[in-house]
């Protein structure tokens, strides 16, 4: 199944009490995407100047989520920012 | 099926209980159960527990607990099932005295998670997350609640203060309750002025993690009148599951599994909603509350959290539907894998008319409810007052 890579947010917060891996980004925020197929999907909001609102439209993009252990393994995903064009 | 009935039970002081073990506070309240029912040991003990594994480092807890207990040689293990830990071990309860196999199940809920704190904590209660999809990307068990909080607040045009009067009416009856965490009233005008956890949902609106413990003895319903306390009937058990994640469902804001184990409890017990004098829910955030009374037929879609008006006036002792009756889980607190015991000891405490200053007047049938996650497990109890 390839999941579209555009989608509007579907709900949205302000993620203050962060977990551990996450603490130096807080607040972040963090959303359900509602793709164009109407599927939805977990992700951070990233890119944004001010805080997101429920319709934004939305893109996929690859970043950083986190890093794992004392090596600093850098863990890669989706995020979803406001769409360039 | 052979009817189920709760002879002993017994609670602990939830909070902070910083100088004893997760087997200490477990013993307790085995030893309190226990010896309501006049009994020295039982046939199984069951333990809920959500967060043994990651908060204390501590599994095999049936073995921990039998052991402690001086009961030894009996069969005992743990359920998990995240939040939802204490009802799904009742359940499991349940089903062994039903099955005829055994006489008496000790059925004990216990956690301790405030021996680490901040993000570590917030890490260890993340496991009931979805690890791939949901944890990975910084999610929550409060961010997730915000997120239906947000969608509901944006599909029916509400504000956080519309939400007041759940939290309101749980720290009204928690003020009462002796054994509660924050026994404090909360003014209709602060709650909104909160410090934010994960907007909308604030330190007022959101269930504060405890320490706490709490048992009931079980057996079978014909057996139960030659034990020593007033005997409360399990009228109707049932668990249902949703999907993990709140991404995989068609309507995020339907709590379908709580629908659906309600439905399956009223119907054993042979009753409607209607006919239930008193409500214990699961209120870990005001939207969780909110959405379960639509999910029980309470109110149509997108109108639950109308029973918050008037500060909560509605869902007070004395009201039409009396709803966490000694300040569920925003008040007395939240020790997760406890807090499905801690319902159905206070539900019997009520059935008993043992309530004290939490008494709901008259009270036959409470039905009492348990989630696990943002609805993935959710199992709902009717006790009823034994005939």
């Amino acid at each position: 199944m390839t999941l579209s890579m555009r989608g509007i947010v579907y709900s949205c917060t302000q993620v203050r009490e962060a977990p551990a891996g996450f603490e130096s980004q807080a607040p972040y925020q963090l959303a359900l995407v509602q793709l164009a197929d109407g599927s939805l999907i977990t992700a951070q909001l990233t890119d944004y100047v001010s805080d997101a609102q429920i319709g934004d439209p939305v893109e996929m993009v690859t970043r950083k989520l986190t890093t794992e252990g004392e090596r600093g393994m850098i863990v890669y995903g989706y995020k979803f920012r406001p769409p360039i064009q | 099926m052979t009817g189920v009935s709760i002879i002993g039970a017994g609670r602990l002081a939830v909070g902070e209980h910083w100088s004893r073990s997760i087997g200490d506070l477990a013993e307790e309240a085995g030893r309190l159960a226990l010896a309501e029912a006049g009994l020295a040991g039982a046939d199984a003990v069951v333990v809920g527990n959500a967060y043994g594994a990651t908060l204390n480092q501590q599994t095999q807890l049936g073995s921990l607990v039998a052991g402690r207990l001086g009961l030894a040689g009996v069969e005992a293990w743990r359920c998990e099932a995240g939040d939802a830990s204490g009802g799904v071990a009742l359940r499991a309860g349940c089903l062994a005295i039903a099955s005829g196999l055994l006489r008496t199940v000790l059925v004990i809920g216990v956690e301790k998670t405030t021996d680490i704190v901040g993000a570590a904590r917030v890490a260890a209660r993340n496991t009931s997350l979805d690890a791939d999809f949901e944890t990975v990307n910084g999610a929550t068990q409060t961010a997730l609640a915000a997120l239906l909080m947000r969608r509901y607040m944006h599909e029916n045009n509400l504000e956080l203060a519309d939400f007041a009067g759940f939290s309101i009416n749980a720290h009204r009856n928690g003020s009462r309750n002796p054994l509660a965490m924050y026994r404090n009233q909360l003014r209709p005008g602060v709650f909104s002025k909160a410090p934010m956890l994960a907007d909308p949902i604030n330190l007022f609106d959101s269930a504060p993690d405890a320490d706490g413990a709490a048992a009931v003895v079980l057996t079978a319903a014909d057996a139960a009148k030659n034990f020593n306390a007033p005997a409360v009937h399990i009228s109707g058990s049932a668990i249902a599951n949703d999907s993990l994640m709140l991404q995989d469902r068609a309507d995020p804001l339907r709590l379908v599994a709580a629908s659906q184990s309600a439905e399956r409890a009223l119907l054993q017990a042979g009753l409607g909603q209607q006919q239930i004098d008193l409500l214990e829910l699961h209120d870990s955030c005001t939207i969780m509350t909110a959405l379960a009374l639509e999910a029980l037929g309470y109110s149509g879609r997108g109108q639950g959290w109308a029973w918050a008006q008037q500060a909560g006036a509605r869902i007070g002792l004395t009201g039409e539907l009396p709803l966490n009756t000694f300040g569920g889980l925003k008040s007395r607190g939240n020790p997760s894998g406890a807090t499905g015991i801690y319902q159905a000891v206070e539900a019997a405490l009520q059935l008993r008319a043992g309530a004290g200053d939490n008494q709901v007047a008259g009270a036959r049938h409470a039905l009492i409810q348990n989630i696990g996650g943002l609805g993935s497990t959710v199992a709902t109890h009717i006790l009823s007052v034994a005939d």
